[in-house]
C-alpha cells in the first residue's frame, strides 16, 4: 500500500516536472520573440501601450492613475468619443486559463479519524470572465460597466457607474455614482496576483472570528456616490464617498437605512532620481444593522435596524527606488462595535432566527464584558520591474487581533499571516491586446480557526497561467 | 528529494524561466542603444537639473516608443493610425524640428522648451501631458530625444526671443491688434473670426505634405505651446516649425505683438478683460475682400 502510494507520488512529481519544463520552454520561445497591457479599449483609443498606464497590467502607475482620475481622459482635447472612428467600441474581455495546485489543511471529512485532514488538488482551471466596457460618453462625462462572471459564467455587476469630471473646469470637482471600487490607492481590482488567497488583500476583507460585520470590506466594490478632487498633475488627491452599507449588493438587502463613508487623502512627492512616491491615509467609517424583522423565523431582507458602528483606517505609501524597484505599504487599524463582535449583523449566511443571533429584537444588552473587537494589520508589497514587460513581486500581509470581543478568547484567534511571490511576463506589448504569463505561489496561515477547535489553518496554492485581455 | 522540496524547485524553475526572456531582450536593446547614446549632445540642462539620456532608456521604451518609434523617427506602431488632419503624426526627432520653441524659427529649441512640451503635452494630438513624471525623468527624456539628431552635436539652440513686459490691456490696443491681425493676414488661415476657416485653411500642409488645420480660437482649446499671454506672444513670434504656422518676428514689432495678443484673446470663448473691453468696441470682423492693406 505504501509502495503504491509512493510510486503514485513519483509519477505525479514527474508529471509536474514535465509541466514545469513545458511552461518554461513555451515562455522562453515566445518570450524571446521581439516586439504589456490594460484595458486595451483605452490603449486602442489613444494608441498607447499598456505600459504607459500600468506598472504591470493591471496595476496602475501614476500616469494611469491620473488618466483614471481625469475620468478616463488624457486631457488632450480629443477624449470625447466624437473624435474616434465610429467603429470604435470600448470593450475588453478578460479571462484566465490556469493550472493550479491548492493545498488546504483542516478540511472537515468523515474519513479522517480526527475529523479533519489536509486536501490537495491540482489541475487545469479557469477564472471567471470579465467584460470591461468604459470610457467617455462626451468630454468630461464617462462610464464604466463591468459584468463579471464566476468560472461557471454566472454573471453579476461588478462595476456600474457614471461620472462627471472637471465640473466647472476644475479638476477638484469630479463625482461618480453607482457601484464602483473604493478609492483605494492600492487597488484590489488591479491586483497583480491570482491565487484564491493571494488574489485579494486580506487587509481589505478581514472579519474577526465570529464577527457579524460583512460591511467593512473595503476591497469589495460598493454602491454610492463619490467626490474626488485632484491637482492637475495628480500629485495631490482627496476623495470622500457616501456608501450604502450593503457591501455592494444590489436591491438594498440589508439595513433599512445604513450608510458608510470612505475617505482618502494623499500627496505625491518628487524625490529626484528615485522618482515620485506617494503617501496617504484612508478611513472607512460606517454603520450597519444588527436587528432584523423576521417572517416565520426567517430574516426579511432590507429590514435591518439597530445600526452599530465600525471603522477601518490606515496609511498607504507607494515608494519608488528608481525605475526598477518599488514597494507599497498599507496599514490598517480596524474596530467593530461589540454587537458585531458578538455575532450580530449579517443574516444572509444564517437566515434562520436563533442562529447567529439573527434577531436582535428584545436583546438590549450584550453578554457581560463584551468589547469592541479591534485589530491591526500591515501589508507590504515590493515589486521588481525587470522591464516594462516583466515584473517580479512579493507580498507579505499580517493581521493581529488586539482585542477580542469576548474576554478570555485566545488573543491570537483569527490572526492571519500570508506570503505571496509571483512573476508576470508580457511577451509582447502593443496598444491592441494584453497577454501575460503568470506564475505565483501563496501561503496563508490563520490561527485557531481550523475545524477542530484550537487548531490553525495552513493553505497554499501554486498557480501558473495565461492572463489575457483583448 | 522529498516531495515538497521537489515542488518548490519546480516553482522556482517556472519563475526563473519566466524572467529569463525579459533579460535576454533587455541585453539586445541595451547593446544597440549604447551605440546611439554615447554622444556628448545626449545630456540636457534644465535649471539646476542635468538630464542623462542613458537614464531614459527604460522610460522611453515604456512611454514613448509606441508613437515616436524605437529610432525616434515618429514611426512607432501607433503612428500609422493617427489620421491627419484631425490627429497629428508623432514628432520625428531625427529632424530636430519642434513646434514649441522660445527660439527663433529654424533654430533648435532650448532644453527647457522640450522639457515643458513633455510635461504639457500637445493638445489636439495624442501626445499626452506627462506631468506625473519626476522632473529628473523629464530632463533625462529631453537628453534622450536629443541623441536622435546629429543637429544637436553641431548646432547650438537659438537665443530665446526677448519678450517685453506685458502692458495693460486697453480698448485701443485691442483695436490695434485687430489691425495687425488684418495686416499680416492671420485671417487667411485662421478666418476673420478666428474660427480656423480662412480661405487657405483647407489647402494647408505640414512639411511632410500632410494636411493640417489652423487653430480654431472659438473652440477654446488650449494652445499646444502654453496657455499664458507670453506663450501666445511666443507662438506667433517664433512660429510652429514644421507647420504652415509661420513666425511673424519680421512683420510684427514687439509692441504690436502685445496688441495682437489682446485681440486674439477676444476671439476665445473665455471671460477675460480683453473680451469685456472688446464688447464696448463693437469690432467688425475683417472684410476678406477688401484690398490688401499696405505693410
Ligand atoms: C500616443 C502617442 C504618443 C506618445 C505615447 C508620446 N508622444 Fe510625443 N508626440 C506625439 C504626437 C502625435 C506629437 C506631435 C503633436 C503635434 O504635432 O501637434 C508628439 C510630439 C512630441 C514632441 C514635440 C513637441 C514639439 O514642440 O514639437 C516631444 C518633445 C514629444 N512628443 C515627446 C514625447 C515623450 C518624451 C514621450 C514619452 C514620455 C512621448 N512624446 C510620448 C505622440 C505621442
Ligand atoms: C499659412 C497659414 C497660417 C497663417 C497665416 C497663420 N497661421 Fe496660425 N496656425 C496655422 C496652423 C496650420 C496652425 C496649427 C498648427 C498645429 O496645430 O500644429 C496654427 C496655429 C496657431 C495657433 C495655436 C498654436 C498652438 O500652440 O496651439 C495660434 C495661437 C496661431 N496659429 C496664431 C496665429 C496668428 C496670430 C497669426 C497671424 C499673426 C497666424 N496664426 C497666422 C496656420 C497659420
Amino acid at each position: 500500500m505504501r509502495m503504491w502510494a509512493q510510486s503514485h507520488l513519483c509519477q505525479k512529481q514527474r508529471m509536474f516536472s514535465l509541466l514545469a519544463a513545458a511552461f518554461a520552454l513555451a515562455f522562453l520561445i515566445i518570450g524571446t520573440s521581439q516586439s504589456a497591457s490594460a484595458i486595451p479599449a483605452f490603449a486602442r483609443k489613444y494608441g498607447l501601450r499598456c505600459s504607459a498606464c500600468h506598472e504591470s497590467w493591471p496595476m496602475l502607475n501614476f500616469f494611469g492613475q491620473k488618466f483614471k482620475d481625469n475620468g478616463y481622459q488624457l486631457m488632450n482635447d480629443r477624449d470625447a468619443p466624437i473624435w474616434q472612428n465610429p467603429g470604435y467600441w470600448p470593450v475588453t474581455f478578460r479571462i484566465i486559463p490556469i493550472w493550479h495546485r491548492v493545498s488546504t489543511a483542516q478540511v472537515a471529512t468523515d474519513q479522517s479519524a480526527t475529523g479533519e485532514q489536509k486536501i490537495t488538488q491540482s489541475g487545469f482551471d479557469l477564472s471567471g470572465l470579465d467584460f470591461h466596457t468604459g470610457g467617455t460618453l462626451d468630454k468630461n462625462i464617462s462610464f464604466y460597466v463591468l459584468p463579471s462572471s464566476d468560472a461557471t459564467a454566472s454573471f453579476h455587476f461588478e462595476t456600474v457607474m457614471a461620472r462627471l469630471d472637471n465640473i466647472g473646469g476644475s479638476s477638484w470637482f469630479n463625482i461618480k455614482l453607482g457601484k464602483f471600487e473604493l478609492d483605494n490607492l492600492l487597488s484590489e481590482k488591479r491586483i497583480l496576483t491570482l491565487t484564491g488567497n493571494g488574489g485579494v488583500y486580506q487587509l481589505y476583507h478581514f472579519i474577526p472570528q465570529g464577527d457579524g460585520n460583512i460591511w467593512g470590506q473595503m476591497g469589495d466594490n460598493q454602491l454610492g456616490l463619490e467626490w474626488l478632487g485632484h491637482s492637475a498633475n495628480d500629485r495631490t488627491r482627496v476623495s470622500a464617498a457616501l456608501l450604502s452599507s450593503n457591501d455592494g449588493q444590489v436591491g438594498l438587502p440589508y439595513g433599512a437605512e445604513s450608510y458608510s463613508g470612505f475617505f482618502t487623502a494623499s500627496q505625491a512627492f518628487d524625490f529626484g532620481k528615485l522618482g515620485v512616491s506617494r503617501f496617504g491615509a484612508y478611513a472607512m467609517v460606517g454603520e450597519a444593522p444588527t436587528i432584523w424583522l423576521t417572517s416565520g423565523g426567517v430574516g426579511i431582507p432590507g429590514s435591518g435596524t439597530g445600526n452599530k458602528g465600525f471603522s477601518r483606517e490606515g496609511f498607504v505609501g507607494q515608494i519608488y527606488f528608481g525605475e526598477h524597484a518599488d514597494v507599497t505599504v498599507v496599514t490598517q487599524h480596524g474596530e467593530d462595535s461589540a454587537w458585531f463582535g458578538q455575532g450580530y449583523g449579517d443574516f444572509v449566511d444564517n437566515p434562520v432566527a436563533g442562529t447567529n443571533f439573527l434577531n436582535g429584537y428584545g436583546v438590549t444588552s450584550l453578554p457581560a464584558g463584551s468589547r469592541n473587537p479591534t485589530w491591526n494589520g500591515v501589508l507590504v508589497e515590493p515589486h521588481y520591474v525587470i522591464s516594462p514587460q516583466a515584473i517580479i513581486l512579493a507580498r507579505w500581509e499580517t493581521i493581529r487581533m488586539s482585542q477580542q470581543s469576548t474576554p478570555g478568547t485566545a488573543s491570537n484567534l483569527g490572526n492571519i499571516s500570508t506570503y505571496t511571490v509571483g512573476a508576470r511576463f508580457n511577451p509582447f506589448m502593443t496598444p491592441r491586446a494584453g497577454f501575460a504569463y503568470h506564475a505565483e505561489y501563496n501561503w496563508l496561515h490563520q490561527d485557531g480557526t481550523g475545524v477542530v477547535p484550537g487548531t490553525n489553518i495552513n493553505t497554499s496554492e501554486l498557480l501558473a497561467g495565461f492572463d489575457f485581455d483583448f | 528529494m522529498n516531495s515538497r522540496l521537489l515542488r518548490l524547485t519546480n516553482a522556482a524553475v517556472i519563475v526563473g524561466f519566466l524572467a529569463l526572456p525579459a533579460l535576454v531582450q533587455a541585453q539586445i536593446s541595451e547593446y544597440q542603444e549604447k551605440q546611439w547614446l554615447d554622444t556628448p549632445a545626449a545630456t540636457s540642462h534644465i535649471g539646476n537639473l542635468t538630464g542623462n539620456a542613458h537614464a531614459a532608456t527604460e522610460p522611453y521604451r515604456r512611454y514613448c516608443t509606441v508613437c515616436h518609434g524605437e529610432l525616434g523617427d515618429g514611426n512607432g506602431e501607433s503612428a500609422y493610425w493617427f489620421d491627419t488632419p484631425l490627429f497629428f503624426k508623432p514628432r520625428d526627432f531625427t529632424t530636430a524640428v519642434f513646434k514649441c520653441r522660445s527660439t527663433p524659427t529654424g533654430t533648435l529649441p532650448t532644453d527647457e522648451d522640450i522639457y515643458d512640451s513633455i510635461g504639457r503635452g500637445l493638445d489636439r494630438s495624442n501626445m499626452p501631458p506627462w506631468n506625473t513624471f519626476s522632473a529628473q525623468m523629464r530632463a533625462d527624456l529631453v537628453a534622450w530625444i536629443k541623441h536622435y539628431s546629429p543637429r544637436w552635436q553641431t548646432e547650438k539652440p537659438g537665443e530665446p526671443i526677448v519678450i517685453p513686459p506685458e502692458p495693460e490691456v486697453t480698448a485701443e490696443r485691442i483695436k490695434a491688434g485687430q489691425d495687425v491681425f488684418n495686416r499680416v493676414q492671420c485671417w487667411k488661415c485662421h478666418g476673420v473670426e478666428g474660427r480656423g476657416n480662412g480661405p487657405s485653411a483647407s489647402t494647408l500642409q505640414d512639411d511632410q505634405g500632410r494636411p493640417i488645420l489652423p487653430y480654431n480660437f472659438a473652440e477654446g482649446g488650449r494652445f499646444k505651446c502654453g496657455t499664458s499671454d507670453a506663450d501666445l506672444y511666443k507662438i506667433f513670434m517664433t512660429g510652429l516649425d514644421g507647420t504652415p504656422m509661420p513666425s511673424f518676428s519680421d512683420n510684427i514689432k514687439p509692441e504690436e505683438a502685445w496688441d495682437l495678443v489682446f485681440f486674439l484673446r477676444t476671439l476665445q470663448p473665455f471671460h477675460t478683460k480683453a473680451k469685456e473691453l472688446a464688447k464696448g468696441l463693437n469690432l467688425k470682423p475683417i472684410n476678406p475682400n477688401a484690398p490688401p492693406p499696405s505693410q
